[in-house]
């Protein structure tokens, strides 16, 4: 989120998801909707039905690659060469909105400077793009009226993802493909409430509403409302607390609601960190890898056990409401209130209404956001006052950076952090299927889910499996320089040849033993998309 | 989802009453938007317009004969009458024809109190002997002809087909082949033997269905049916509560059908403004986990590498003093809080101020990036 942030000025999607209904061109880029986001995934079928020309970004033959006009199979990890050589193509055509650069953009010249060195003959090399492809891509996305870039976890799960967004802003910027109706960009949220989580604050260097913490008059407000000393400096980062729970330098942790030890990369140094740590506390509300290592496991409430909201991909706001009592008999929110009173900060609330109240005091966006206005339909943010309607579209009139414009970011290709070799041939893209969730500690636990989807298997491609003489379901063994689990092989054309894929569902082949520890140097966010591993037959 | 309407304005008549509604819209959208209503067996608001049940059937002036409300778009001066003995006499012969072909079975039928056929039929008195001559005889005569008598069908685990119970409507087909674009269904065979069933009739599996249940939700009988809701209770008999999707991040909103402080079914919120009614496999199926027996359900306190069951005054306790231990020991940065982008605004900001004032550090994440 934070490329989206540099670039536009916020870190979060553009429209609402309804427009995409009416977009001419939808350029979607590093997701499978149908697995992972098949309620969006409508919304975009609708808008395919309606004639919208489709450009896929994707290694893997999805759904929506194979119906694609353009369907570009970029090698993993060459996201910003396959963006700068698109930018390149539209510019040396002349196909740019001039207009829109000179009014609400800043750094073109940079940007232009840049992407000069990403001519065909290099990003076809980078990507493995055919070049007529990355030019159809190119005419296609610029000459539309409304388009839309959609991406997920494609583009961010890799080292470079902040930057990969970026690049996505840069293409959006230079088409002035943004600020109107059914035309922006759409990022897809992974869980329910990451753009709430976001939003409200549990971050290190900021405070809810993404407040620096690092300025005097935010520390001030928060100060005065909170009746304490805020510290000015930034706190650590979620991988920078386990790295330091390593060292023996960080004592405490409580996690709420969170799998690190199974759904974290390389798990080996994760679950190393989770042992020496002092104290641990996890609440969940089943059973999971990482509950293995508390000191304290407190019992956490379903989404059907407590009131609350949640803010999804297009910043609607919306009622979670309580169907049954908490089974343990407190909600979350509760635990928390009660846990702090008990460290010396008492903290009272008769309902979560209340602490919605006191976020729209100290966040402008959820400023005009009350239970009150949201109980027959959510509402978008920003919605700064209790008479606004909230926003469908941002940034109509202006970028929300100093100026008000939107800023062109020059970027080089860097790649995957860790590349295919001898010892290692295949790329391994990791991600979810439509059937399961994340850890799989929910949809494991759902009888039918598990009837039809009852483990794990490797996607590979016919080619690579008769290279290695693997049949279809038979077992293999996927190692990395990190780990080893062994799984059923599925052949599918779905994987090109080169690259395998696994989910990270199911606790009894933990994917993310073989994951890489590369991150996004600016988010933390690990690079799951892609780490070299091989496969042997067993 | 829902058709594009433009925002020009037009005047029509319905039942001598002047209506203004927005252009693009069907006659029977129009009414509906003035709560007139008109009955519909085939109509669903996500599909597109159909015409295939002849129950929504209005007069309109200038028409020799009466027109499907549901596939005529409305037009400036239009005048139509909703209500009229001819109107009641065509849907009573098209419900005869329906019922003609359709088991009684509604005392212990899963769809009762909740049937849209059941509640047509009651509305139009299904009773016709002896009320309406003509009726009757159609029904006794010419309509008691052969009906189906195939078994019901349990192949999969989330989706029971009783095919008896068909009306042919062709809901399910259309929700599938057009609004999920799976594909998994359509109208097999020919005449009398038309069923909306897979390919070749093979069972429902992976290989050719998604398993969203978007085809229950728009079925107005108990053709198909959720299997794991069925037996657990009437409608009527259960709260709905509305809420929002706990997985993806689409945020979809549903109703929790509550029995006895138990979740035993999911069911569609044609309201909400992201999904309009439609669901996914988790989002319909996937809540099994709520009542799982391995929920944790009590406090536990590891001793000597195993965990004992503890109240939530004695670990609530042993957290606070160690944390102010390890806080007074080694300083407020060494401890700090995971936050869960799984959980509610509310909570992930109590957290964020409960580490910057009961911790006072600033070492607070969430997993938004994992």
């Amino acid at each position: 989120m934070a490329g989206l942030a540099t670039s536009l000025g916020a870190g979060a999607s553009t429209n609402s998801l309804s427009q995409m209904a009416d977009m001419d061109l939808l350029f979607l880029f590093g997701s499978n909707p149908n697995e992972g986001h098949p309620i969006i995934s409508l919304w975009l079928k609708k808008g395919l039905r309606n004639g919208a020309k489709l450009i896929v970004g994707d290694p893997r033959k999805t759904w929506m690659a194979r119906r694609a006009d353009v369907w570009l199979n970029l090698k993993p990890g060459s996201n910003i060469a396959m963006l700068n050589g698109i930018v390149n193509v539209i510019l040396e055509n002349g196909w740019e909105n001039r207009e829109f650069i000179a009014k609400r953009t800043e750094g073109f010249e940079e940007l232009k400077a840049k992407v000069r060195e990403y001519d065909l003959d290099r990003v076809e090399t980078l990507t493995g793009v055919a070049k007529e492809n990355i030019i159809e891509a190119a005419r296609l996305y610029s000459h539309a009226k409304k388009a839309m870039v959609v991406y997920g976890l494609g583009v961010t799960e890799h080292q470079t993802g902040t930057e990969n967004c970026i690049a996505i802003a840069n293409l959006a910027l230079v088409c002035g493909h943004l600020g109107k109706p059914s035309t922006g960009i759409m990022a897809l949220r992974g869980q329910n409430n990451v753009q709430g989580a976001s939003d409200l604050g549990p971050l290190p260097a900021t405070l809810p509403g993404y407040q620096s913490v690092a300025l005097p008059e935010v520390r001030e407000k928060f100060e005065k409302a909170w009746g304490v000393k805020i510290d000015p400096k930034p706190g650590l980062k979620s991988v920078e607390m386990l790295d330091e729970c390593r060292r023996g330098n960080f004592k405490g942790i409580f996690i709420l609601g969170e799998d690190p030890a199974q759904t974290d990369p390389d798990l080996h140094h994760v679950r190393g960190a989770l042992e020496a740590v002092e104290f641990l506390v996890v609440q969940d509300i089943l059973p999971t890898e990482t509950t293995n290592f508390a000191d304290v496991i407190l019992p956490g409430a379903s989404f059907a056990e407590k009131d609350g909201t949640f803010t999804n991909g297009e910043r609607r706001v919306q009622r979670v409401r309580k169907a049954i009592e908490p089974l343990a008999g407190m909600a979350d929110w509760e635990v928390i209130c009660k846990l702090s009173t008990l460290m010396g900060y008492p903290m009272h609330y008769n309902h979560p209404s209340e602490i919605m109240d006191e976020i729209a005091s100290l966040v402008r966006i959820y400023g005009g956001i009350n239970y009150a206005r949201i109980e027959k339909q959510g509402i978008q943010w920003p919605c700064p006052t209790k008479d606004h309607p909230g926003t469908t579209t941002l940034y109509t009139d202006l970028f929300s950076r100093p100026g008000g414009l939107a800023k062109f970011i020059a970027l080089d290709h860097k790649g995957s952090g860790e590349l295919p070799d001898k010892e290692y041939p295949y790329v391994l893209i990791t991600g979810r299927i439509r059937e399961h969730y994340n850890n799989g500690s929910m949809t494991g636990r759902c009888s039918g889910i598990v009837e039809i989807v009852p483990e794990e298997l490797l996607e590979i491609s016919a080619e690579d499996a008769s290279a290695l003489g693997i049949g279809h379901l038979e077992q293999v063994s996927v190692s990395s320089r990190r780990g080893e689990i062994k799984v059923k092989a599925k052949i599918t054309d779905r994987s090109q040849p080169g690259n395998v894929f696994l989910t990270f569902h199911h606790r009894n082949a933990l994917s993310n033993l073989l994951t890489s520890g590369f991150r996004d140097p600016i988010t933390g966010t690990p690079e799951y998309k892609s780490c070299a591993v091989r496969i042997d037959k067993l | 989802m829902g058709t594009t309407i433009s925002g020009k304005l037009v005047t029509i008549k319905v039942n001598n009453s002047v209506l203004s509604c927005q252009s693009g819209k069907t006659v029977l959208e129009a009414c509906r938007d003035a709560n007139i209503k008109i009955p519909t067996l085939c109509y669903d608001k996500r599909l597109e317009p159909y015409g295939g049940c002849r129950l929504c059937l209005v007069e309109v002036k200038g028409f020799s004969k009466p027109l499907s409300s549901c596939t005529t778009p409305i037009e400036e001066g239009m005048e139509i009458i909703t209500e009229s003995d001819e109107l009641t006499r065509l849907r009573k012969t098209s419900l005869a024809l329906i019922l003609s072909n359709h088991p009684f079975d509604c005392p212990h039928c899963e769809k009762t109190g909740d049937c849209q056929l059941q509640d047509i039929a009651y509305e139009y008195g299904c009773d016709w002997e002896g009320s309406n001559g003509r009726d009757a005889q159609l029904i006794s005569s010419t309509l008691n002809g052969e009906k189906w008598d195939l078994p019901r069908r349990d192949d999969n685990p989330f989706i029971t087909f009783e095919p008896n119970k068909c009306i042919l409507c062709a809901r399910c087909t259309r929700i599938c082949n057009h609004v999920v674009m799976a594909g998994t269904i359509d109208i097999t065979g020919k005449g009398f033997d038309s069923l909306p069933d897979t390919a070749f009739r093979r069972p429902r599996s992976l290989e050719n269905c998604e398993f969203c249940g978007q085809c229950v939700s728009t079925c107005p009988t108990a053709a198909l049916t959720d299997r794991q809701g069925r037996g657990k209770g009437r409608k009527y008999q259960m709260k709905q509560v509305k809420t929002t999707c706990t997985y993806c991040g689409t945020g979809c909103n549903f109703f929790l059908n509550v029995k006895n402080n138990k979740v035993v079914k999911v069911t569609s919120d044609y309201d909400a403004p992201v999904n309009r009614g439609n669901l996914c496999i988790k989002g319909r199926y996937g809540y099994d986990f709520i009542h799982s027996k391995d929920r944790i359900q009590t406090p536990l306190i590891k001793r000597n590498g195993k965990f004992y069951e503890a109240t939530w005054d004695e670990a609530l306790g042993l957290v606070a003093s160690k944390f102010r231990e390890l806080i007074d020991k080694y300083g407020p940065g060494t401890v700090g809080g995971f936050s869960s982008s799984r959980c509610t605004n509310e909570e992930n900001y109590l957290l964020s101020k409960f580490v910057r004032c009961a911790v006072g550090s600033n070492n607070v994440d969430n997993c938004a990036r994992v």
